[in-house]
């Protein structure tokens, strides 16, 4: 089957590549695009390494197809924060809110989505947001204190 | 039917590193003309922030700016030989590696500033600042870059240091079992609350309060990630992982993280954690390995506050409801013992 | 909501501490911390090759089977595939992980050519052009197997008659120094010691498999470098390790591998047994492009080696007062079908008993058990956790037989510096007391004015400081044909030992002096513990099998090294 070029908005800017037929929208970000940041840890959907926004709404790039993003708009961790960390990111560095670092990318592109909708969510809330993304190493607690620091400092890009 | 409470303790003390093979890991330190720093190993920092608290050890040794110390792992062009990151040696043996290294380039660095302030390098000492100047007369000062480059340029010196630490091999005696297996000790005491459900047998973890007696904080963070997600974990070995659930038996066998479980976010308990620093004589600043004995006390605290709640005993893991429900049938209910 | 606290006891063993330290205790970020939120830091599959080739293997579905025959054509024309490996491509296709600690006989094949232990034992490697074709080409792989009967439960793998796993080790055991079928811990006379005591508890212990779980599963990258090289981009937490295995395993010399790692998603022992990085490079030689081996999350699960089970049974004898007088462990490690690290964690299970306490009779028998599943590997914890949940669940119990608080219960038997530990060397540095005094206070558990008072740095040595007065020894397990050298090196003949005498960095023996009886051993320095090495039988025990033989090629070459020879061995 032939290749499908697809065109869509990657973190604001107008981008185009070649699908293959049945191909997910991680695989495509990280071979075809070359956006390495979304991250694969399961292909099935079950530990939200690789949360993607698709138009501001997160979705597990793994169980997207890459022509389910035509003309639609995507956001990954590439794109979050510019000369300066995104206040999530700030948050995350100053909680010690990352070990080995992996979940990270995804875990962040929920807490956006989260932020995006509810710049004010509580304790309950940010654990309901990211409780689709799975961590190993850090038994949540500092990832839940930065989401709600970053939250709290009211900070908008 | 009813919810019951329970306390359960245990306490646990942890070897560090890996006698009984031979364990040595390699450093070399090297500065850049500009008396910046690099730290090359072959470690692996797999989350558990090896990078991080070797360049600290690094920084403190040289006498510099944490800043101005980078740590490079692990290219095998470059870096020396490692064991690897196990058996909780890394922050020990890798970091007591640093520390001879550190201080071989840290002699030289202060022979070149000796040479260029005309006085004894043994008289000099540093001011963690990027400063170097003679011991009480701080007048008489060279940064730690004009050394660097005096060394480089003019002076024709390296500055730069090799760093081995081997714990050598200890056999195993085969009638007794005598042997040496570690060099030090990690200590751990936890106290868990729980609450089980005797109609469903599900166990909720309320409360976490521990004691780690860990050497030094190195890094008082990096040893808080530790403890806080390794007794996340513990707690997961407790109640909820398995990848056969009807061991022996390989049926029902999970392969994906909905059949695999551990606690989300949701399931989390507060952990009150007090830290304890007994310096270990051999150890990097007095550092031991706090990476993997976190988890360790969570495990038997747990099935003993189950007992304590409703007087049955788990001795099998993961304590699933299964398995408290049929023991709560054996017994004829719960019988809340209260103990703690 | 969550009160989840941190603090410092700083006034505890502040005497032993200088805190007058510049960065050292200070809490500096992570030097990796900007990488991880932006996600760029470099984890092994973040590198892009163009051709990049992706490698899966077939696997066995039987738990123990014989080959008759594998047949890979189908695969070979499946759309897609490049090249399929079998046994026969590996060079050196018969490893065991710790053979570069001389500490165990080569037992596992790459990829099986003969026989399959395990259910998702690896048979052949499809190397294509997707990872879909990959998949579609390894399920069509066709193997004719024989089912053999298989067993999954330790103690039924060490009864008489049961399938034999590993034939090199008949009995379904590792062999300790090519002479006992366990590794013995004798402290004292444990059988005596609970004849006098006031009560004895008994209890068993289990602790099933568990999955490392790092949410970036295991693999590598490896691909033609200039120079006749080979880069790999790995995910182990052991660059030497996997390096030193593939250079055996290819019989490559190190100076043709170029390996790069250093930022792991996640390890927790997992990523130890270096078996992506060899078959990765093996690809990468045989098709002249880069090939990716990595395992799905059902394979990081189900064949990706776990924290393997243990079985403990405990037995303790205890005096009415509370202290613990004799404690009996036997402990039966599963290690699935081949050795990989159990043979280590047993001895460093053994190195670890009887927890810490100071207990006058400790005995242990330590098994690391054959059994059709897949291989355990380490996770944090390796060799620890499972006993030590053994023995505080014991302890538990104990309290209450003799009517004690548990916290108080650990205290008064708790070990403290200067005491003679079960492994024969003297304890120092120790803090177990303080940190069950700090739990009680902060958990409100009134503890009795002498457990308030207690310290690990009073009330241990003297008479604590000694050896036993005896110890009773046996010959149980003993068996022949296995050489003394190296922990399990069969039929194996050396030399006498050269063993150089190097300055002990543990100069904590207590050398006491007291009569020695005829059959056990008294206390004596640790430079004459032991029995003298035992020479091997030679070429004994004519019913083993010759090993599995890998296909032709150049004869082995001596094991290369990276880490410590059986030539520095020493007490």
């Amino acid at each position: 089957m032939p290749k499908k070029p697809i065109t869509f908005v990657l973190n604001g800017a107008e981008r185009a590549a070649f699908a293959d037929p049945g191909q997910n929208l991680l695989d495509f970000l990280r071979r075809g695009v070359g956006d390495l940041t979304p991250k694969y840890g399961c292909g099935q959907g079950g530990c939200g390494a690789c949360t993607v926004l698709l138009d501001g709404e997160p979705v597990l790039a793994c169980l997207t197809l890459a022509e389910a993003v035509e003309g639609r708009r995507v956001d990954t961790v590439a794109g979050l924060g510019g000369p300066a960390p995104h206040p999530l990111q700030e948050a995350f560095m100053a909680h010690f809110a990352a070990q080995c670092g992996y979940c990270t990318p995804g875990m962040l592109m929920s807490a956006k989505a989260l932020l995006d909708r509810n710049p004010r969510p509580t304790r309950e809330e940010v654990i309901e947001a990211i409780s689709g993304n799975l961590c190993r190493c850090t038994g949540y607690e500092p990832i839940i204190a930065a989401i709600l620091s970053a939250a709290a400092s009211g900070a908008r890009p | 039917m009813a919810l019951h409470r329970g306390r359960g303790f245990a306490a646990v003390n942890y070897p560090i590193g890996m006698n009984l093979g031979g364990d040595p890991s390699q450093a070399l330190v090297h500065a850049n003309p500009d008396g910046k720093f690099t730290v090359t190993l072959s470690s692996i920092d797999l989350g558990q922030g090896m990078k991080s608290v070797v360049r600290q050890i690094a920084a403190e040794t040289l006498g510099v700016p944490v800043e101005d110390v980078y740590v490079d792992t692990a290219d095998s062009d470059t870096g020396p030989h490692c064991m690897g990151s196990f058996a909780s040696r890394g922050t020990h043996r890798v970091g007591n590696a640093v520390i001879q290294a550190a201080q071989e380039a840290r002699a030289i660095l202060l022979e070149a500033a000796a040479e260029e302030l005309e006085v004894d390098a043994a008289d000099l000492v540093t001011d963690g600042e990027g400063n170097i100047h003679v011991r009480g007369t701080p007048a008489r000062t060279i940064t730690v870059m004009a050394a660097a480059q005096a060394a480089q340029f003019r002076q024709g010196r390296t500055i730069a240091g090799r760093g081995i630490f081997l714990i050598p091999l200890s056999d195993v005696d085969p009638e007794t079992g005598e042997m040496t297996p570690v060099s030090c000790f990690a200590h751990a005491a936890m106290l868990v609350e729980v609450e089980v459900d005797d109609e469903t047998g599900e166990v909720r973890v309320l409360d976490m309060k521990s004691a780690y007696e860990v050497g030094r904080a190195l890094n008082p963070k990096l040893v808080e990630q530790q403890l806080r997600g390794g007794a996340w974990m513990g707690m997961s070995h407790a109640l909820w992982e398995t990848t056969e659930p009807c061991y022996p038996d390989r049926s029902h066998r999970p392969v994906d993280f909905t059949h695999y479980l551990m606690p989300g976010p949701g399931d989390l308990a507060p952990h009150h954690i007090s830290i304890l620093e007994r310096p270990a004589p051999d150890g990097p600043y007095g550092g031991k390995g706090p990476g993997e004995m976190c988890a360790n006390p969570v495990l038997p605290a747990v099935v003993n506050a189950i007992y304590d709640a409703v007087g049955v005993r788990i001795d099998e893991l993961p304590a699933t409801p299964e398995k408290i429900l049929r023991a709560l049938k054996a017994q004829g209910g719960a019988r809340p013992k209260r103990r703690l | 909501m969550s009160d989840s606290m941190i603090e410092f006891r700083k006034d505890l063993f502040a005497d032993e501490r200088d805190d007058r330290l510049t960065v050292i205790g200070k809490p500096v970020r992570r030097q990796d911390i900007l990488g991880h939120v932006t996600g760029r830091s470099p984890f092994f599959d973040d590198h892009l090759f163009e051709g990049l080739l992706h490698l899966r293997c077939a696997r066995s579905p039987h738990h123990h089977a014989r080959i008759r025959r594998i047949d890979v054509t189908e695969a070979e024309r499946s759309p897609g595939v490049v090249r399929v490996l079998t046994g026969r491509d590996v060079p050196c296709n018969l490893n065991t992980l710790l053979s570069l600690l001389d500490f165990g006989i080569d037992d596992e094949p790459v990829l099986s050519g003969e026989r399959v232990r395990y259910m998702g034992e690896p048979v052949a490697a499809v190397i294509a052009e997707s990872e879909a074709a990959a998949r579609e080409g390894a399920a069509k792989v066709r193997v004719d197997y024989e089912p053999l009967p298989h067993v999954l439960d330790v103690e039924e793998a060490i009864k008489p008659g049961a399938p034999v796993v590993l034939d090199i080790y008949p009995g379904n055991r590792f062999i300790c120094h090519g002479k006992y079928d366990h590794q013995k811990l004798r402290f004292g006379d444990v059988e005596a010691a609970l004849r006098t005591a006031d009560y004895v508890v008994e209890g068993r212990y289990q602790m099933s498999p568990i999955e490392q779980a790092p949410i970036e599963t295991c693999g590598a990258i490896a691909a033609p470098e200039t120079n006749d090289r080979y880069v790999c981009y790995t995910s182990t937490q052991a660059l030497f390790f996997s390096l030193a295995t593939t250079s055996k395993v290819l019989r490559l010399p190190s100076s043709r591998l170029h390996f790069i790692g250093g930022t792991v998603g996640g390890g927790f022992g997992g990523k130890v047994d270096s078996i992506h990085e060899p078959l990765a490079i093996l690809g990468a030689m045989l098709t002249g492009r880069p090939v990716k081996y990595a395992w799905d999350r059902e394979e990081e699960m189900q064949v990706g080696g776990p924290r393997g089970a243990e079985r403990w049974y405990i037995t303790d004898g205890v005096m009415r007062d509370g202290r613990i007088v004799a404690r009996k462990f036997v402990g039966y490690f599963d290690s699935g079908a081949y050795t990989r690290l159990t043979s280590y964690a047993i001895m460093k299970a053994v190195g670890h008993l009887p927890g810490p306490y100071t207990i006058p009779n400790v005995y242990a028998d330590v098994y690391c058990v054959f059994t059709n599943r897949t291989p355990a590997t380490a996770m944090r914890g390796f060799g620890i956790t499972g006993v030590d949940f053994a023995i505080e669940a014991h302890m538990d119990k104990v309290a209450e037989v003799v009517g004690m608080n548990p916290i108080e219960f650990r205290i008064l038997n708790s070990y403290r510096d200067g005491d003679m530990k079960a492994h024969r060397r003297i304890a120092k540095n120790c803090a177990l007391i303080e940190c069950c005094q700090v739990v009680a206070e902060k958990a409100g558990v009134a503890l009795s004015p002498e457990a308030k008072r207690a310290s690990s740095r009073q009330g241990g040595g003297g008479e604590r400081a000694q050896l036993p007065p005896r110890t009773a020894l046996d010959e149980k397990g003993r068996v022949e044909g296995f050489a003394a050298h190296g922990y399990a090196r069969k039929g194996h003949r050396r030399g006498a030992p050269d063993t150089p005498v190097r300055p002990s960095p543990e100069p904590a023996f207590a050398r006491t002096s007291s009569a020695l009886p005829a059959r056990d051993i008294a206390s004596k320095p640790p430079s004459t513990a032991g029995a003298p090495p035992q020479p091997a039988p030679a070429r004994a025990a004519p019913s083993q099998p010759p090993l599995p033989s890998p296909p032709s090629g150049p004869a082995p070459r001596a094991p290369i090294r990276f880490s410590s020879i059986s030539g520095l061995r020493r007490r």
